[in-house]
Formats: structure tokens, C-alpha cells, sequence
């Protein structure tokens, strides 16, 4: 069976050939059929990008890209079978919201009876059953997220790209979503990409990610991968915010002399602990407490349990793990 | 503790009063322009609208300060509702004309032009407002005229058989461009072009890129994009080009004067009547044609829905 989309050494350069901007460059990636698959990374590492070469409104510069084994490299964005939820979801605001969601639809040249009959199941779908005549401007944020969601799963997409579709909600809002998105791909079974620069979102959402940075995939795995065993300095700190520790430190704690990462969670107060230094700073979080201690020049973040014994800013401190938790890197 | 500066001088006290009563300096800055507008624009187009309904004595040829609607019946004898149709008909060619060669223009210097492209365009379109009008009616009058160099360029090329086809056509043809419905058309869509495209392109820049490729995106070909999407939204800026172009192509009297065969138009009949002929009431029934017809088409835009997207 082959995989939903296919990245084959895919490169997306912008400007003169002599001193290109390398958005994408040589990008090898494979999403699995049925995925619920996150594009993670900063803003400027070409995750968005490669949202767009899989919608079609960019061509890569080399390499291909197949979606179900075909490849679109020169098909043009009408022709190819995904969806995309836009950013700024780009409703249409002279057409209401029934005839937003049957777009896909009227322009294939269904008749308005079976459109509008499928649309009203898509904006039940998305529980907006009862708004099918408004106009997007008389919808709130989350409505009108849930207006494109509908818009761009009636063409029944093979997969549907959502570019950053949580960033314009608040907190509130962008938890019930994640839950709503999750349960949506799960009944629909639907490949869904999605697009995002924060790894809470992309670890809970997701069942595998891809960390961007310049251009290139630093990591792909599950979020637990990640997480747990980020490869490179770049992806233990951008997911999750890791402690990473130097080769010297790594080494005055039992391992190799190789970079290493430490969760902040992973750590506690210990009177024998290995890490010793001074508090530098103590924050309340609501769950816990974040407490950051500087051991040889090195800022250590520990995240404790509410409830601890919290030592006093500027005393000496001393920090212990379990064994395990020191994941030992790739990188020299 | 210091305490809170003492309001002092008056100038405190006015500032003040002003933070106290933000809609009292509100009233102060915009009472003298709404002055200007409430008395000078529409003050003189209602005192347009009142002499419309006065009359002239046939014999003393003194305007007679009675209510009628004499006057407006007036405007149905053939010679004056000619008049009418003829302006109407010039003014809805010369907007259609303009919305044809606007839009691509248009489109470009919304969505492609940057940096120095987007000031080339500004100037382009610009450029032609600053010379006086009078010049560029005789300018083309000369382009135009059987001696003129379209004729030359036509010759030149042997394409004289366009032209004469063109000339030959009945109604619009003429001796030459420059006597001709033609040539007026091309005179009236040269001068309010301008008038067209800047409404146009800021309605067009107003359409984000995304809502395109949504569309693109949902299975739409380009033209069904244009239709659906680009030519809805950008249906206020059309309509606000095309009050332009109508409404200056029906109020005015100098090109049909120097191009074209010499045929009335409302501006020109405006202008005998108020002047040589003394027919002040005519005159103004005539100017509130325009008026009325641009009230009609705004409400007919209104209900298809022309502003919706605004």
C-alpha cells in the first residue's frame, strides 16, 4: 500500500540560483495512510512549505512528491485530491456559510439540491448545523475554524492539510478543537497535516511528527520518540524545552562525552544528587513549580510537584534523576 | 507623596474639558467640514432640485417661481429624451469599456506589481491626470482626424479596411474617428480610465491570496475562480469606478463639442440652456437626470448584491 504523501528528496529554493533561500532543502518524508501526522517547528523552518508542496501552491525545486503512490510534483493544486484549512480559514464573505462549505462542490457542477444536502451534512458534522445562512462575518473565530473544516472535508479529501488551525483560537477554545480534530480524524480516517510551531499541540495531537529546522527534518518519530529521544540539540530543546547538556557535563555524569538531554521533569530535589548548584530562579506554574538551578555555567530547569519543600532563590541546591533519564545524543 | 498636578494655565483647562467630553471636540473639528458639505454641496444641489421645478414663460422668457412639473415633461419631447438616451448610452459604453481595460491593468498592479513596478503603475495612471484636459481632448481630435496618425499608422500597415469597416458601421461610423461615435467612445474611456482603475486595484489588493488559492484549492479552474470569487469581491471597487466614469462621461460638455458630430449631449444641452438660451429650469431637470439614474443604478447594484462583500 503506499503511503498517503511521499517527499523524494524534495527541495524548495527561493530567489536567484546563485544564492538561493533554501525554504525546503532535500527533504525525504513518509506519511502513513490514515496519519495523524504534525509538521513541528519555528517559524522560517519550512514546515509551512511543505504544507504548501503537498496543496500545490508551491513546486518543489528538485525532487518529487507522490500522494497514494502518484506523482504531483507538476499537477497543479485543482487537479490533486487534498483539502487545506487556511490559517486565516479565507472564507469567502459574500457567500454564506452553506454555500462556502458546498464550494468544492458547485464548482465540480453538482446541482444545488445535492450540494447543499452534502454541505448541511458537513456543517452537522461540525456541529454548525443550525448556521448554514450566515455570513462568515457573523461567525466567531471557532465557528468559522469549524466553517473551513467543513468546507475543506466536503470534496472528501485523500488528506487534508491544516496550516497552523489552532493559532487564531484561545486556550480554551484551542483544547476543545484538539479533542474535536482528534475524534474527526479518527472517524473519518482521514490522513490529516497538520502545521504548527507548538509542541504541545503537535505531541498531543499527533500519532507521528516532524521536526523542522532550516529547511530539513531534524527528527521524524512519535511523539513519544521525540519526546523522550530527541536526536540532535535543536529538537531537545525545541520540544518540550530539555535541559542539554554539554559533553563535559554529560561526562561528570556517568555517560559519554557526547551532548545529552535531561527533562525537566525527570529531575527532583535530592540531598546526594549529582547536580549541585544555585537557584537562580523559582516559578509557580499552577502544577508544579519550575525551579532553575547553574551548575558549571549551565542553566538546569527542574519542574517539581506541588507541594515540595522549594529551596530559596540564590541558595545551593542539588538535583538528582532516575536512572534513564539522561538521553545521550547523537551529536559529539 | 506629591499630589497630582494642578490644572493651571487655560490651555489645562481646555484639555480637560476635552478628556472629560471627548464628543465636544469631536463636534468642534467636524462641524466646519459637515457646514461645507450640509450647505455647500447638497445645499446647492437642493436649490438644482428646486429650480427643476420652476418653469419658464414661453413668451417673457422669465422664469416663473411656481411649482410644476411642466418643466420635467419637457424632457420627453423627442429631441430632448434623443439627448437622454444618447448620453445614457455613451456613458454605459464608455463604462463598460473602462471595466475591460481596467481590470487586467488593475489586477496586475494589485496582485503582482512590487516596489518599483507599483510606483511605475502609480505614475502610469497618474501621469495623464496632471496635463490639462482640454489638451488631451485636442490631442486626440488631431490623433483621431482623417489627417491624423492612426489613419498614417492604418495606411502604413494596410489595415486601412479595419478603419473603414469600423467608420462604416452605421449609427456609431462616421467620416472619420474623429467625427464619430467611435472616436468620442475612445476619448470618453482615455480621460476617466484613470478614475476606474484606482478604485479597482484597492478593492483587488483587498482580496487576500489565500482566499484564491482557497478556491484553487476546493477544485476551482481559474475562471471559475475569476467568476466566483475575484469578480465578487471585487464588485465595490467596480461600482465605485464605474459612478466615476458614468457619472463624468453624463455631465460632460466639452469632448462631445470637439469630437464626434456635434450631437447633443445632457452636459452640452446643460450648458445652452443655462447660458445662451436663459432656460434655467430646463436646465436643471436636465442635471437631475444623472442624478437619478445613478440613484436607480446604485440601488439595482445594492440589491444583486454588489455590496456584500464590503
Amino acid at each position: 500500500m503506499p503511503a498517503a504523501v511521499e517527499f523524494r528528496s524534495v527541495s524548495r529554493h527561493f530567489g536567484p540560483a546563485s544564492a538561493p533561500v533554501k525554504a525546503v532543502d532535500g527533504v525525504d518524508l513518509t506519511i502513513a495512510e490514515g496519519a495523524f501526522f504534525a509538521m513541528l517547528g519555528p517559524s522560517g523552518s519550512g514546515k509551512t512549505t511543505c504544507l504548501r508542496l503537498i496543496s500545490g501552491f508551491e513546486s518543489p525545486t528538485a525532487g518529487e512528491i507522490c500522494i497514494f503512490g502518484e506523482n504531483v510534483s507538476n499537477t497543479p493544486p485543482h487537479l490533486r485530491n487534498v483539502n487545506t484549512v487556511f490559517q486565516d480559514y479565507a472564507l469567502f464573505p459574500h457567500m454564506n456559510v452553506r454555500d462556502n462549505v458546498a464550494y468544492g462542490l458547485m464548482v465540480k457542477g453538482m446541482g444545488r439540491a445535492q450540494r447543499y444536502a452534502k454541505a448541511e451534512e458537513m456543517l452537522a458534522l461540525v456541529h454548525l448545523d443550525a448556521y448554514g445562512s450566515r455570513k462568515p462575518g457573523q461567525l466567531s473565530g471557532g465557528q468559522r475554524q469549524r466553517v473551513a473544516l467543513a468546507r475543506a472535508l466536503v470534496n472528501e479529501p485523500k488528506v487534508l492539510l491544516l496550516d497552523e488551525p489552532l493559532g487564531a483560537l484561545d486556550l480554551k477554545l484551542r483544547e476543545a478543537m484538539q479533542d474535536e480534530l482528534k475524534s474527526l480524524q479518527q472517524r473519518l480516517g482521514i490522513t490529516f497535516v497538520f502545521v504548527t510551531h507548538d509542541q504541545h499541540e503537535a505531541l498531543s495531537m499527533a500519532d507521528s511528527l516532524a521536526v523542522f529546522n532550516d529547511g530539513k527534518i531534524a527528527q521524524i518519530g512519535t511523539p513519544a520518540q521525540v519526546y523522550a529521544q530527541p536526536k540532535t540539540r535543536f529538537v531537545a530543546d525545541f520540544v518540550g524545552s530539555s535541559n542539554v547538556l554539554p559533553p563535559a557535563l554529560t561526562q561528570s555524569l556517568g555517560g559519554p562525552a557526547k551532548w545529552s538531554s535531561l527533562r525537566p521533569e525527570s529531575l527532583h530535589l535530592d540531598p546526594a544528587g549529582p547536580l549541585q548548584g544555585t537557584v537562580t530562579s523559582l516559578r509557580y506554574l499552577g502544577s508544579g513549580h519550575r525551579v532553575a538551578i547553574t551548575t558549571q555555567g549551565q542553566d538546569i530547569a527542574a519542574i517539581l510537584p506541588s507541594g515540595t519543600q522549594l529551596p530559596e532563590p540564590g541558595s545551593e541546591a542539588r538535583l538528582s534523576f532516575a536512572p534513564g533519564a539522561l538521553h545521550i545524543m547523537d551529536e559529539a | 507623596m506629591t499630589a497630582i498636578l494642578p490644572a493651571k494655565s487655560a490651555a489645562d483647562r481646555l484639555t480637560t474639558l476635552f478628556w472629560r467630553k471627548p464628543k465636544l471636540l469631536l463636534a468642534l473639528l467636524i462641524t466646519p467640514p459637515l457646514l461645507w458639505l450640509g450647505v455647500i454641496y447638497l445645499g446647492s444641489l437642493a436649490a438644482l432640485l428646486l429650480q427643476s421645478f420652476y418653469s419658464i414663460d414661453e413668451f417673457s422668457g422669465m422664469v416663473v417661481r411656481e411649482f410644476t412639473l411642466k418643466t420635467y415633461g419637457e424632457l420627453l419631447r423627442p429631441q430632448n429624451y434623443d439627448i437622454i438616451l444618447r448620453t445614457l448610452l455613451m456613458s454605459a459604453a464608455v463604462t463598460i469599456g473602462s471595466v475591460i481595460l481596467a481590470f487586467p491593468i488593475a489586477y496586475y498592479a494589485a496582485r503582482y506589481a512590487r516596489g518599483r513596478w507599483k510606483a511605475v503603475f502609480y505614475l502610469g495612471i497618474m501621469l495623464p491626470l496632471w496635463s490639462s484636459y482640454l489638451v488631451k481632448v485636442y490631442a486626440w481630435k488631431l490623433i483621431l482626424a482623417k489627417e491624423g496618425i492612426l489613419t498614417w499608422a492604418a495606411t502604413q500597415t494596410h489595415t486601412n479596411f479595419l478603419l473603414d469597416a469600423a467608420l462604416a458601421l452605421p449609427g456609431i461610423g462616421g467620416n472619420s474617428l474623429s467625427t464619430s461615435y467611435i472616436g468620442m467612445f475612445l476619448v470618453f474611456t482615455y480621460v476617466w480610465l484613470p478614475y476606474m482603475i484606482l478604485p479597482m486595484q484597492a478593492a483587488l489588493e483587498r482580496v487576500p491570496t489565500s482566499m484564491l488559492e482557497a478556491s484553487q484549492d476546493l477544485g476551482a479552474t481559474r475562471a471559475q475562480t475569476f467568476r466566483t470569487v475575484i469578480v465578487p469581491l471585487a464588485l465595490p471597487g467596480i461600482i465605485a469606478g464605474s459612478i466615476f466614469t458614468f457619472s463624468l462621461t453624463m455631465g460632460d460638455y466639452i469632448i462631445p463639442q470637439i469630437v464626434g458630430n456635434s450631437a447633443n449631449f445632457i452636459g452640452m444641452a446643460v450648458y445652452q440652456l443655462q447660458g445662451t438660451a436663459g432656460n434655467t429650469p430646463l436646465a436643471a431637470a436636465f442635471a437631475v437626470i444623472p442624478i437619478v439614474i445613478m440613484l436607480i443604478y446604485l440601488s439595482l447594484a445594492k440589491r444583486a448584491g454588489a455590496f456584500d462583500a464590503l
